[in-house]
């Protein structure tokens, strides 16, 4: 505190010089038309050196009676002129506001397609799809090339040379019919792969790339896709393929979809079935005489899906693998096909062409 | 296999189901339904007719008749018909008015040629009979006026086409799918095999076997005084047609129809032409027959022959010789039928390109006991229909089988399927395959069949038998019957039990699951690659693998480049594309060629997949290992060493505008940087930095092509296409690749954590002059390298070439950022380490401080 004083009052203390100091200041305040000009108000009535604000200075140079007085008139004055700015600045932002965002607005319709996403290939998606599928089973993916020996591809798998399914594969020879190897004509020989490589029990589904000597037309392609699961444990039966199928099933189409199985022929199992998925638009309802029809199982209840069946024992046998204390079932379905009912996929040819219209509308999920 | 209903009910005692519930039952059991056919459902008012009038009508083009018909009514119908092929008193088939024919063909009365006509006499085309016909169907004269020619000829009747599965010989036989379908509906089955044969009184022709691994039956009968005019009766006809066979003469069509009811090939020979001794045997060193489809084939030394003293008269089960067919003078003939081995003939179909009805048959097996039955089933027929003399005696010159015997415990097919059956209702369903089941493992049939012939298809060794027997109590005997041939294992015979017993009937039961690791780094890297590269705009295709020698030249390779070594395909869909791949580039190039034609001149492809790449030291053959143990360790290499290097590699192509114009401005041509981009998008997924090194590789442009490493290790390549590529590809100018082989992006393991400083950040910007030869790559190294702790990092902002800078240089202008991990840096400091980096630059570049 300040001990030596001005005996004089200052003018700037006198009460109507305040008062006439708060008129202006609130009268500035009520004229400022925008934000510029009430922050020109603001320094020069609210201001370091604003009259209000000399006068507070010079309070600490009044007597000690007079400054109560004083400070309280300054201090309404003060006040008073604050409320003025901060409601007048409230009023003005909002007319800013108003305005500005107003003259900013745009069309939001506007494309941004600066560079438009990609797509994966539904085929790739699906067999991802499909494995995961086998992978929450607990199953693991297997590998193997796609040339091939022939022993894997055939031979192992129970297809002796002169078997007549040997000659149903229409096989891709590589460089000679006698050099062993093709190109492989079912995912399969990866059982064989796996069974060699793995310790027992084995579990593992084989997505890939296949090749028959098909010409290529709207059902049929020379190069395709199948999925191909083993499992090699002790105590598995039919009654296990047929749990594990359902659930796929299930898994893949939704709940309550299940499977049937007829008795079919393929060396590597024994006994074999055609696997047939209860259709997953209709759930069997358009079989029914008077039902609507269904297009996606063609009214038949069912859908061809893959075939299946217990591992031959003759293949464990190859593999090294005892059939008295293991047994096994297998399954296999082709990607292609099941592209063909699940997502309406009409022509083979759509799918190996890799015209980008097909693709994109897949994105990066089937 | 095409089973007209009617048959098979001659057989089988069906309940009165429709066609649909019969093929049901058949596809439930493992015969599965292609399709059914209705035959002469439709028909209706078609009678029989006699010729009483025949007018020649004059003035025509044509001959025209105009008959008086009596169909057994009140007075003969007027009939006008063009056909010539009868004459008065002929019976024949006519439609009345009111009739309709195959294809809802109404017939009506008509005045036609100046005549009254009321009804139409038919061929056999228009009764739907054959497809085509040459006159009207003649009857018989005993055949009843005015009676339905539909219900007397038996023109009414389904066809099931079923689909038979390569272990299913039997099936491939009226009398194997009668079995079947009376299994199904739980009805009696008369087997037409059952036949008392007429007791033997010596051989026939005379007949032996040379090689009893071709043939372990073989059977032959005669007929004399056969006519050879003498035409197959119109029912064998339809049947042959409807059962998808050609009639061709009575001796013909009899072997043929045998075959379809009882499965068993038959072969009919002229005797007149065969001379001496008929011996089966393998073919002698350049042995030829010429077969009865005018080929004069070479033999090969495997062949399996039926021959007599001059030399090859018939490719056994395969196709017969021209010379001792039976021909339109033929009246004396021998019926031949025989078990051949069924590899045998597998193996000569297809060495000669030869698939017949009989070469079907006896690859998927034949019923070892059928010989005897079926030959004299034959000669019966012709006798009955080609008024021939069944000659005394039968030719049987056989070789010992012992027959196929599997032991199994009572409740395998219950432990196979999960399912437990009762014991009896195993051996009933075995029974009813045909199987003979005795209770105990009988010691004498341990190996029973272990050593079979090869005739009878399965060739193992007692050590495979021995590995699959299965082991439990009550055990069974069973003895698969003769057409069985398939029954071999254990499993074999789970399945028909469970076959018969429903596959409907299985439970449904999941496992419990197994302890599985999820998938691997690469199946995930791989994943993330895709995505990744979809996500930056590109769209995934899957090309055929194919390439030919011009695609390696559309990419302009040298000769010497490793990727023009490829693996060839014997029979590639084209000779144009006979190679495997061995870079994904020509199936991507192609398809974005495709785009562009299609109208889309803005695209950015990739591909995923393996190449092939023969080592050039490999063995050229693969061995085929034997099935009857886990091969050796030894073994499986040799066949891996024989297999092409097939590593996992990705791909992109990108031509026209990547990024697009539009309201915001004017867009960007894809690049020879996008391509390398494209590349790093792939390698940041692995976790792994590429470095790009300047490279003259083809197919790319030698000034704008990256050689891409990581460390030392070359991964692949990117950059823009070559100007000669482009042009022979017919590429849009400027289109950019890139390819790399995924398979050497192994992800460093787990990302190292940085610390985070909260200190500020200090920033210097230099720019620097250098020669133009030097790459930024080299500058940006030695800035980090001088700048040292302190950098955070560098970042290329501008370069520039022009007046501002001299001749044969560059500016590049960088924003260095420094930040220390404990203190706020002092401008001295940060000075210093700018001035460390622009040194370091200097000293390895030439680099200099621009406008110093």
């Amino acid at each position: 505190m300040s001990n030596t004083y001005d005996p004089v009052e200052v003018t700037p203390l006198h009460a109507d010089e305040v008062a006439r100091a708060q008129a202006d200041a609130l009268a500035a305040i009520a004229a400022a038309r925008d934000l510029d000009e009430l922050k020109q108000v603001r320094l020069a009535h609210a201001g370091d050196r604003s009259p209000i604000a000399l006068a507070n200075r010079e309070i600490g140079a009044l007597p000690p009676q007079a400054r109560s007085e004083a400070g309280k008139r300054i201090g309404g004055a003060r006040k008073e002129i604050g409320q003025a700015l901060a409601a007048r600045q409230a009023e003005l932002e909002a007319e800013r506001d108003a305005r500005v965002l107003v003259e900013e607005t745009v069309d939001v319709t506007l494309p941004w397609d600066r560079r438009p996403r990609g797509a994966r290939h539904p085929l790739t998606t699906l067999q991802e799809r499909v494995a995961d599928a086998f992978v929450a089973m607990g199953y693991e993916v297997a590998e193997g090339p796609e040339l091939e020996g022939e022993w894997f591809n055939f031979d192992a798998l129970n297809i002796a040379p002169d078997h007549p399914a040997r000659s149903e594969h229409d096989t891709f020879f590589v460089e000679s019919t006698a050099s062993g190897k093709v190109l492989r004509t079912q995912t399969s020989p990866v059982q064989i792969r796996a069974l060699l490589a793995r310790e027992l029990p084995v579990y593992v589904v084989s997505p890939g790339k296949v090749f028959r000597t098909d010409e290529l037309d709207a059902t049929h392609t020379p190069v395709f896709h199948q999925v191909e699961g083993l499992a090699v444990d002790k105590g598995l039966t039919m009654a296990h393929l047929k749990g594990t199928l359902d659930r796929f099933a299930e898994v893949m189409f939704g709940e309550g979809i299940t499977t049937r199985f007829r008795p079919n022929y393929f060396p590597f199992t024994e006994p074999s079935a055609e696997m047939d998925l209860r259709c997953f638009v209709c759930r069997g309802a358009s079989a029914a005489p008077g039902n609507p029809p269904c297009r996606t199982c063609k009214s038949e209840g069912w859908i061809e899906w893959g075939g299946c069946g217990m591992v031959n024992p003759r293949v464990l046998i190859a593999c090294g693998v005892d059939p008295s204390v293991y047994s096994g079932f297998a399954f296999g379905m082709g990607i292609e096909r099941t592209l063909m009912f699940r997502n309406n996929a009409e022509d083979m040819r759509d799918m190996v062409e890799g015209d980008i219209r097909f693709t994109l509308p897949f994105g990066m999920e089937v | 296999m095409k089973v007209p209903l009617s048959w098979l009910r001659e057989y089988v005692d069906l309940p009165a189901v429709t066609a649909q519930e019969v093929a049901d039952k058949l596809t439930s059991a493992g015969l599965k339904l292609e399709a059914i056919t209705s035959h002469g459902h439709e028909i209706k008012n078609v009678v029989v007719g006699q010729v009483v009038v025949i007018e020649e009508l004059a003035g025509f083009k044509k001959p025209i008749r105009h008959c008086l018909v009596e169909v057994g009514e009140a007075a003969p119908r007027e009939i006008v018909c063009g056909a010539t092929n009868f004459s008065e008193g002929a019976i024949v088939p006519v439609a009345l008015p009111g009739a309709v024919l195959p294809g809802g063909f109404e017939i009506g009365s008509r005045k036609t040629y100046g005549r009254q006509s009321d009804g139409m006499i038919c061929s056999e085309a228009e009764l739907g009979i054959a497809e085509s016909s040459p006159g009207i169907l003649l009857l018989p004269e005993d055949t009843p006026i005015g009676a339905d020619v539909v219900e007397l000829l038996g023109l009414r009747d389904d066809v099931l086409e079923l689909e038979i599965t390569p272990d299913c010989g039997y099936a491939l036989s009226i009398r194997g799918v009668a079995r079947e379908a009376a299994t199904a509906f739980g009805v009696p089955f008369r087997d037409p095999a059952a036949v008392e044969l007429p007791a033997a009184s010596g051989p026939s022709y005379p007949a032996s076997i040379g090689d009893p691994t071709a043939c372990d039956r073989f059977v032959l009968r005669s007929v004399s005084g056969f006519d050879p005019a003498a035409e197959s009766p119109l029912w064998m006809r339809v049947r042959l047609i409807r059962a998808g066979m050609r009639p061709v003469s009575l001796a013909v069509d009899v072997t043929n129809y045998v075959m379809l009811e009882l499965g068993q090939p038959l072969h009919a020979f002229d005797r007149s032409r065969l001379s001496g001794e008929i011996v089966v045997r393998r073919a002698k060193p350049g042995e030829t027959l010429e077969t009865l489809d005018h080929v004069t084939r070479k033999l090969h030394a495997e062949d399996i022959l039926i021959t007599d003293d001059t030399g090859p008269i018939s490719m056994a089960g395969t196709m017969g010789g021209l010379h001792t067919e039976i021909s339109d003078s033929s009246t004396d003939i021998v019926i031949e039928a025989a078990h051949f081995s069924a590899t045998g003939i597998a193996r000569e179909s297809r060495r000669h390109d030869l698939v017949s009805e009989a070469s079907k048959r006896f690859e998927r097996g034949v019923d070892r006991e059928l010989p005897l039955v079926a030959s004299w089933r034959a000669v019966q027929l012709l006798v009955e229909l080609g008024a021939g003399t069944a000659d005394p005696g039968v030719t049987h010159a056989e070789v010992d089988v012992a027959p196929v015997r599997v032991v199994i415990p009572s409740d395998y097919p219950g432990r196979v399927a999960g399912l437990p059956y009762e014991r009896e209702t195993v051996i009933r369903r075995l029974e009813q395959v045909g199987c003979a089941v005795v209770e105990g493992a009988d010691a004498a049939s341990g190996d029973g069949g272990a050593h079979g012939v090869a005739a009878t298809g399965v060739v193992s060794g007692a050590d495979l038998h021995e590995k699959l027997a299965v082991r439990g109590d009550d055990l069974l005997t069973v003895t698969p019957p003769s057409w069985r041939p398939d029954l071999t294992d254990p499993n074999d015979l789970a399945e028909e039990v469970i076959r018969l017993e429903g596959y409907e009937g299985l439970p449904s039961v999941l496992p419990p699951a197994p302890a599985g690791a999820g998938l691997t780094e690469g199946q995930r890297l791989r994943r993330r690659v895709g995505r990744a590269l979809a996500y930056a705009g590109y769209v995934e295709v899957l090309c055929y693998p194919f390439i030919g020698v011009r695609d390696l030249d559309n990419l302009q390779l040298p000769a010497d480049d490793p990727r023009r070594r490829v693996t060839r395909l014997v029979n590639p869909l084209s000779e144009d594309e006979p190679y495997m791949r061995t870079t994904l580039l020509p199936g991507l190039l192609k398809t974005l060629v495709r785009n562009v034609g299609r109208g889309f001149g803005d695209v950015a492809l990739f591909e995923t997949g393996l190449v092939y790449r023969p080592e050039p030291d490999a063995p050229a053959a693969a061995p085929v290992l034997a099935v009857d143990r886990r091969p050796t360790a030894e073994e499986l290499a040799r066949i891996e060493s024989a297999l092409p290097r097939q590593p996992f590699r990705v791909a992109a192509v990108l031509a026209g505008e990547f990024d697009r114009s539009g309201w915001w401005g004017a867009g960007r041509q894809a690049s020879w940087a996008d391509a390398i981009e494209a590349a790093r998008t792939v390698a940041r997924e692995a976790g792994v930095e590429l470095e790009a090194r300047a490279d003259q590789h083809e197919p790319w442009h030698p000034g704008r092509c990256a050689a891409l490493y990581v460390g030392d290790v070359l991964v692949g390549h990117a950059g823009e296409l070559h100007p000669r590529v482009v042009e022979a590809c017919g590429l849009p100018p400027r289109t950019a690749a890139m390819e790399l082989e995924l398979s050497l992006l192994t992800p460093p393991g787990p990302v190292q954590a940085p610390a985070v400083s909260a200190y500020p950040v200090a920033t210097q910007d230099v720019a620097l002059v250098v020669r133009s030869e030097v790459t930024v790559a080299e500058v940006e190294a030695a800035l980090r390298e001088g700048a040292g702790e302190l950098l955070e990092s560098v970042r290329l902002f501008d370069v520039y070439t022009g007046e501002q800078v001299e001749e044969g240089h560059t500016s590049l202008a960088y924003t260095l950022r420094f930040r220390a991990a404990d203190r706020t840096l002092t401008v001295e400091e940060t000075t210093a380490a700018r001035d460390a980096a622009v040194a370091l630059a200097h000293e390895r570049t030439g680099a200099r401080l621009r406008g110093v």
